[in-house]
């Protein structure tokens, strides 16, 4: 558990491996919530939220749980299970606790079950860093590194890309690419950039 | 709405990725080659249709206010049985699809289709509904795994990720007609290989959605300058007869 893992884990999740522009998880709310930057701000920052604790939730239940009984088939439905409930239950204790915070997140949170970046990433842990060799902690740590990583990576991202879109609004464009076409050109070109920095690792 | 209505709405009128935008991530992801993304299709088309059917059948015993997740569980039952069947009998597509087999749960097209079309009506049409919508899902990444595929390298493979019907990858490529004249030369070296890198998924998808949306705008202005032309027809119809009244009035006074 050091700094050094932790600075990896982070820097290869967020830039070269971008949830978005590279592994194309989290579309349906790339395209759909990035009109306005402040809503693309509440959405990141609500996926931040839930990516940290379902991924941590999600590799305790594979290690301890699903492992030890021998039913690692079964992990797609748990783990939509754990997202679904956990998505609720964030829900309530953030009502409960914090009205402000539930004010400025609380209508992207349904909205994050069906996100597939968060069963992605939950789905990703178990394939690239859980294996038998791995203890269990040191495992879990690179997992929530990762998972905020990748949470930081879809804030950067889909905040860069509203600003964009929010200047694409006064801009002439030919009517047939007005809306979602010259917004995918945008992103393939800003999915350009991001693989100029693939191998810096 | 009749059974063929209902069958065929998917592939243009209500096609999911090109008229509603729904499941973009595989098809973004999976498309980098023709087979990966007919071999996605497919595996849709197992998942769709079962859960619609399923769902249709349950609808009367599901509470209103758990129907969400009981539709995933559904829908991840189903998603659990097609990934074991991929990796038994195509292990080249499990391996190359990899993460997106159990991401099809959270596929809004097929939640979407749950709630919004097999909750509530009978098992035959929601079946039906399930494979008509799948069948446009696979149409549509195969048009787009076609198009990457064929600017990327020059042509078609079948065969590689898909060991059906023939014994080793068979292509089909503009080498054909290049060797008629020049048999130094592979088109393959001469491809976009962008395009099969996750920028070109971007870029390809933006043409095609411009493309319709382009033919969407002309018919649009056609019917607009349709309009407007019938409506001076009329103009010009009510002006004659005002005149033609006019000089009958003015004729019967003199």
């Amino acid at each position: 558990m050091s700094f050094t893992v932790f600075a990896t884990a982070i820097i290869s999740a967020m830039l070269i491996n971008n949830v978005i522009l590279m592994q194309f998880l989290g579309i349906c709310p790339f395209l759909g919530v990035s009109k306005k930057s402040s809503s693309a701000l509440g959405m990141s920052a609500a996926v931040l939220f839930v990516m940290v604790i379902a991924s941590a939730v999600t590799y305790t239940l594979y290690d301890l749980v699903l492992y030890q009984f021998n039913i690692e088939y079964i992990s797609t439905i748990a783990f939509i299970l754990v997202i679904a409930s956990l998505v609720q239950f964030v829900e309530m204790v953030i009502k409960r606790y914090s009205t402000s915070l539930y004010k400025s997140l609380g209508i992207y949170l349904p909205l994050i079950t069906t996100n597939c970046a968060i069963l992605g990433v939950s789905e990703g842990n178990i394939a690239n860093i859980w294996g038998a060799t791995v203890p269990f902690g040191e495992g879990l740590f690179i997992a929530v590194s990762t998972a905020i990583g990748t949470g930081l990576g879809f804030g950067l991202v889909i905040f860069a890309f509203s600003s964009i879109r929010e200047r694409l609004e006064a801009a002439n464009v030919p009517k047939a690419w007005r809306g979602v076409p010259i917004s995918l050109i945008v992103a393939g070109i800003m999915s350009m950039a991001f693989f100029g920095l693939v191998g810096v690792i | 709405m009749s059974k063929k209505e209902n069958f065929l709405k998917g592939f243009f009128k209500e096609n999911p990725i090109f008229v509603f935008l729904l499941g973009m991530c595989p098809a973004l992801a999976v498309t980098a080659t023709f087979e990966t993304a007919l071999g996605m299709g497919l595996l849709v088309i197992f998942v769709l249709t079962g859960s619609n059917i399923v769902v249709s059948l349950l609808r009367k015993y599901i509470p209103e206010h758990v129907r969400t997740p009981s539709y995933i569980v559904i829908i991840a039952t189903f998603v659990t049985l097609v990934e074991m069947f991929t990796e038994a009998f195509a292990f080249e597509l499990y391996e190359s699809l990899g993460i997106f087999i159990p991401l099809i749960v959270v596929n809004c097209l097929i939640l979407g289709r749950a709630e919004s079309f097999a909750s509530k009506n009978n098992v035959v049409d929601s079946a039906i509904d399930g494979l008509g919508m799948a069948l446009g899902f696979t149409f549509a990444l195969v048009v787009i795994g076609s198009i990457r595929e064929f600017l990327a390298t020059g042509g078609l493979v079948w065969g590689e990720y898909l060991p059906f019907f023939v014994d080793q990858p068979v292509s089909l490529s503009l080498d054909l007609i290049i060797h008629l004249f020049d048999d130094s030369i592979t088109i393959r070296d001469f491809g976009l290989a962008m395009f099969s890198l996750p920028p070109g998924a971007f870029i390809a998808l933006a043409f095609i959605l411009a493309y319709f949306q382009f033919k969407k705008v002309r018919k649009e202005e056609q019917e607009a300058a349709a309009k407007k032309a019938w409506i001076e027809q009329k103009k010009k119809e009510a002006l004659a007869r005002k005149k033609a009244k006019a000089l009958k009035e003015r004729g019967e006074a003199a």
